[in-house]
């Protein structure tokens, strides 16, 4: 079966190339440009995982987070934050708040795919 | 019916009373329960009113009206002036001064020669004072006894003498009970007080009986007397006699504190300074309720007696008399008895303190006699000397009396003797108040005041009363017309008090100043100087005791004590003394400076400062301090003064400059952590393109089966955003230049309207691109502004690049604008994009912070523009700002200063 992820931020190039390595390899994908069409679309989309910016506008990534982690019916979602603010207390919230992990930009792309198909559990 | 012992009798008992307060007075005192309060101590200064303000203030209100209110106005003033007061207070303590000649003494280096002057002068100007106390009391004894037909003379002798002998008793039983080291008497204090009141209720009784019992109020005595042409003229204002009024109030004002029995009461006698508080409103409080019948009792006996020719200075007996009030009378009597008594007891004892201090100490000291006797306790011997001392007083005053008092009234014998104190004026503020004053000055300004006084008006008394030639009054002394005592060097049509107190002012000041600027003062003198004028700052025990060094021994200082405080006494306030000094037994003493310090302060109380100084120097080898020496020890005082002034200066400075220091601290902390933001919102900013260079770069570079389509996309991508890195990185740069104030200006004159032209060609492939519509409403020859051409090209193409960003392509529309308003030049760019809200308005000039809006997705831009934009406006002196509402486009507006025009 097919795992959904969902590409949440604001920078259209950033979600290009996201969209693009992620199709590459066999993910069912979904676009987010800020924090409330996030939720919406965790709501429609019902991704496996999803690739979270920090910075948007109206909500930021951490406030997404927190939400998602709220809701108990999802609590088998992964949730990988994405920044490009690389400083450690923001490393430390991330992952306080319930993220599973948190990678700094720019990333490295085989990297990143492994370590989302690890968390996915795809060979 | 009024006989004569029945009178005697009465003025006994009176006398035995005043007698009895004193002596509870003293047994609480020396119980240590002083019932020296405020008010006793204000009620104690009401001395000051006599039998002369009891008998004589009728008189004078007879002949002159209200001018004798003068004589209680100057304590008013006088006491409103609480600063010196309280610094002669101070002094008299530091200093343990006895009396105003030890006063004057002490200030110019223990001089017993100006002692004794003072001595002189005080002894000479104020017995016809006691004469005129005498001759009240005489008068009123006799008014009672011609009314009721008695004998006047009792046993041969005249009751005056009589008078003056018991007064004279009365004072030595008072007042040389014992030697004090302070030489204060509570005991005759609370007395004082007593009789004040007293004498108040007698004056004051006698007052609404004549203005409610004789007569129908003060409303029907005042119409009364205003029908009489001869009265009317006393209820009226002379202007004429203004001169005399001030000379009035100047010299009571200056009696109040310098007649010895003033200084006795106000500085010796004061317990506490506070109480001075008190008297400031309660003594002027006193004084116009003796004054308030004054005048109606006046009216009253000129209204009653007429052309009768009773002598107005007793009204305030014959009045009562005149209707038989025999026991008013009789009360009025007391109360001007009273006012005697006290007025003679706390004078001759003041006197006769200087007298024994300054007089005859200081001759007996010399005296061989004194000297065989070297061992005896002399406290006994101290106190006869006082004893005789106010008994001679009061002999000098019948004898004035006698010789004198016949051709004054009342007023005028007081007045001879304010003018008399009123010498001590400079001197004394001389002293407390200029370091300059010196001892010859001191000395010459008061011989010369001194010898006027007594030319121009005590020797002219006597010889109105016929007891010299009074030739140098009325052609000149040897003839000389301008030697005239009335009127010196032709000046005439002055009262003869006004004269003698301008020429002797005259002379006692310019004499005073003139020869203390021209003589230098010796070691004891400077430093007494320092002493006096810097009295609330002076550090006494540090530099006092510096200013002694010699060598003395225990016994010898002791023995001194002993003799002149007695063996108790002396042995009593050693032990006070060891104590202060942490020590069990006064005998182990080490004999240092503050010992002796101690000894002669001791002994100062007891036989005066200058004689003191003189003993001690007696048994004590004290090496004599050069005056320079003096001058260096006082001024180290002065300058560890200034020195510790100075560390609280610094002290203070350092204080503020930690203040600024920490703000300065919490500034640095703010910039740093602002620092620290901008340095990772840069990172954020470069990070972001470096992320989908990276990214498409990576993949580009794994996948080289990529389709062609995909890989020019990514390619375009990478391009586009390596050329927003750079454009970021140059703009980070640029900003940090303008911050820094680094940046290069190429400024001159520049043509606005041009520039805008120029600027709108170069971008107008951008708005074509998207449709967009640019106008300009810009005049020929736009207007001449002094600016950098490149910086104001670089403004305008943020604003219209921000503009065609927003816009909505096809229906897009930007107008440029340029005015002139005022000396400004106004630029407006103005869209029809989205608009922004107020708060937008504000932050988008702030750095990285962009406009947001998800209709055109994320704006491309570094979020520098519009800051980097304001910068450099600001930097011209122009403003550069957006006014805007949501929907309704934006106007980013910008203006720029003409330059001053050349007149």
């Amino acid at each position: 079966m097919t795992k959904k992820i969902l590409i949440v931020d604001d920078e259209p190039n950033i979600v290009i190339s996201l969209e693009f390595l992620m199709k590459k390899e066999g993910f069912a994908v979904a676009v987010a440009v800020d924090g409330e069409e996030a939720l919406a679309k965790v709501a429609d989309f019902d991704p496996d995982l999803v690739l979270l910016d920090v910075m948007m506008p109206k909500k930021s990534g951490f406030e997404v987070c927190e939400a998602l982690r709220a809701d108990p019916a999802r609590a088998g979602l992964k949730i990988v934050m994405l920044t490009a603010k690389g400083r450690d207390t923001e490393v430390a919230k991330g992952l306080a708040i319930g993220a599973d992990a948190y990678v700094t930009k720019p990333f490295s792309t085989k990297e990143l795919v492994a370590m989302v198909k690890a968390m996915l559990g795809v060979a | 019916m009024l006989s004569g012992w029945f009178i005697a009798l009465l003025a006994a008992a009176y006398l035995g009373l005043l007698f009895g307060v004193a002596r509870f007075g003293d047994a609480r005192a020396d119980a240590g329960k002083s019932i020296i309060s405020a008010n006793v101590y204000a009620l104690s200064l009401a001395v000051y009113c006599t039998s002369w303000t009891f008998y004589g203030s009728v008189g004078r209100a007879t002949s002159g009206g209200l001018s004798f209110l003068t004589i209680y106005l100057g304590p008013t003033l006088m006491l409103l002036c609480v600063g010196v007061i309280i610094k002669m207070i101070r002094i008299s303590k530091a200093q343990r001064i006895t009396s105003i000649a030890d006063f004057v003494a002490s200030r110019y280096g223990k001089s017993q020669l100006l002692a004794g002057m003072v001595t002189i002068i005080a002894v000479i100007g104020v017995v016809p004072y006691i004469a005129l106390q005498l001759k009240a009391v005489a008068a009123s004894v006799d008014v009672l006894l011609e009314h009721s037909g008695s004998a006047v003379h009792f046993w041969g002798l005249d009751s005056t003498f009589l008078i003056a002998a018991v007064l004279a008793l009365f004072s030595i039983l008072f007042g040389t009970r014992h030697l004090d080291a302070t030489e204060r008497h509570e005991g005759m204090v609370a007395a004082v007080a007593f009789e004040s009141v007293v004498k108040l209720i007698a004056f004051m009784a006698v007052g609404l009986f004549v203005t409610y019992g004789m007569f129908g109020g003060l409303g029907d005595l005042f119409q009364r007397a205003a029908a009489s042409p001869e009265l009317g003229r006393l209820l009226q204002l002379d202007s004429s006699r203004a001169g005399t009024w001030t000379s009035l109030i100047v010299l009571s004002g200056l009696a109040i504190i310098f007649l010895p029995r003033q200084f006795q009461i106000i500085v010796v006698e004061n317990v506490d300074e506070s109480h001075l508080k008190r008297a400031v409103w309660l003594f002027p409080l006193y004084l116009l309720l003796i004054n308030i019948f004054v005048l109606p009792v006046a009216l009253g006996g000129l209204l009653h007696f007429g052309e009768q020719g009773f002598n107005p200075d007793t009204f305030v007996l014959t009045l009562p008399l005149a209707r038989s009030a025999e026991v008013l009378a009789l009360l009025a009597f007391i109360g001007g008895l009273s006012a005697a008594t006290g007025m003679v007891i706390v004078e001759t004892i003041a006197l006769s303190t200087m007298v024994c201090n300054d007089l005859v100490m200081p001759w007996l000291l010399r005296s061989t006699w004194l000297q065989a006797e070297n061992r005896q306790d002399l406290s006994g011997l101290l106190i006869a000397i006082r004893r005789i001392a106010i008994a001679l007083i009061l002999l000098l005053g019948y004898i004035y009396f006698r010789a004198a008092g016949e051709a004054y009234a009342l007023v005028g014998i007081g007045l001879i003797s304010f003018t008399a104190v009123a010498q001590f004026a400079p001197a004394m503020f001389g002293g407390m108040y200029w370091k300059q004053g010196t001892r010859a000055g001191a000395v010459a300004g008061l011989s010369a005041g001194f010898v006027i006084w007594l030319y121009t008006l005590l020797l002219p008394s006597f010889a109105k009363s016929g007891w010299i030639a009074s030739g140098f009054v009325e052609h000149g002394l040897f003839g000389i017309g301008w030697l005239k005592a009335q009127a010196l060097f032709g000046l005439s049509g002055l009262d003869e008090i006004s004269h003698c107190l301008w020429w002797s002012m005259l002379a006692n000041i310019g004499a005073y100043v003139a020869v203390s600027l021209h003589s230098t003062p010796d070691a004891v003198e400077a430093s007494q100087a320092e002493r006096f004028v810097d009295v609330f700052r002076f550090d006494q025990h540090k530099a006092e005791a510096r200013l002694w060094r010699g060598k003395a021994s225990l016994d010898a200082l002791v023995g001194l004590l002993e003799r002149f405080l007695g063996a108790n006494r002396a042995h009593q306030q050693l032990g006070l003394y060891a104590q202060g000094r942490q020590m069990a037994d006064w005998r182990a003493l080490p004999v240092d400076a503050p010992f002796v310090q101690f000894a002669e302060a001791e002994l100062a109380g007891a036989i005066g400062s200058a004689s003191a100084r003189v003993m001690v120097a007696s048994v004590a080898q004290e090496e004599d301090l050069g005056l320079e020496e003096v001058l260096d020890i006082l001024d180290e005082a002065t300058q560890v003064r200034a020195h510790s002034r100075e560390l609280e200066a610094k002290q203070r400075e350092l204080e503020a400059a930690t203040t600024e220091l920490r703000e300065a601290n919490e500034r640095l902390r703010e910039l740093d952590r602002m620092k620290d933001d901008f340095i990772s919102t840069v990172t954020h900013e470069l990070r972001t393109p470096l992320t989908s260079i990276r990214a498409l770069s990576e993949m580009l570079h794994e996948d080289p089966r990529l389709e062609l389509v995909e890989r020019m996309r990514f390619l375009g991508i990478i391009v586009g955003e390596a050329e927003r890195l750079t454009r970021l990185i140059n703009q980070i740069l640029d900003m940090a230049k303008l911050e820094s104030g680094r940046a290069e200006w190429t400024t001159g004159e520049v043509d606005l309207g041009e520039i805008a032209r120029e600027t709108m060609d170069s971008v107008g492939q951008l708005f074509r691109d998207k449709g967009v519509l640019l106008e300009g409403d810009i005049p020929d020859g736009g207007p001449i502004v002094l600016a950098d051409r490149d910086r104001l090209t670089q403004v305008l193409i943020n604003l219209l690049s921000n503009a065609v960003k927003f816009v909505p392509g096809e229906l897009g529309c930007v107008q440029v604008k340029i005015g002139v308003d005022g000396n400004m030049v106004r630029v407006e760019v103005r869209d029809n994009g989205p608009g922004l809200t107020a708060e937008e308005c504000e932050v988008i000039f702030e750095k990285f912070r962009q406009g947001g809006n998800t209709l055109t997705g994320k704006p491309k831009g570094t979020g520098l523009g519009l800051p980097i934009s304001r910068q450099i406006i600001e930097y011209f002196g122009g403003k550069l700002w957006v006014e805007s509402h949501p929907g309704e486009g934006a106007n980013f507006i910008f203006t720029v200063p003409l330059p001053a025009s050349e007149e």
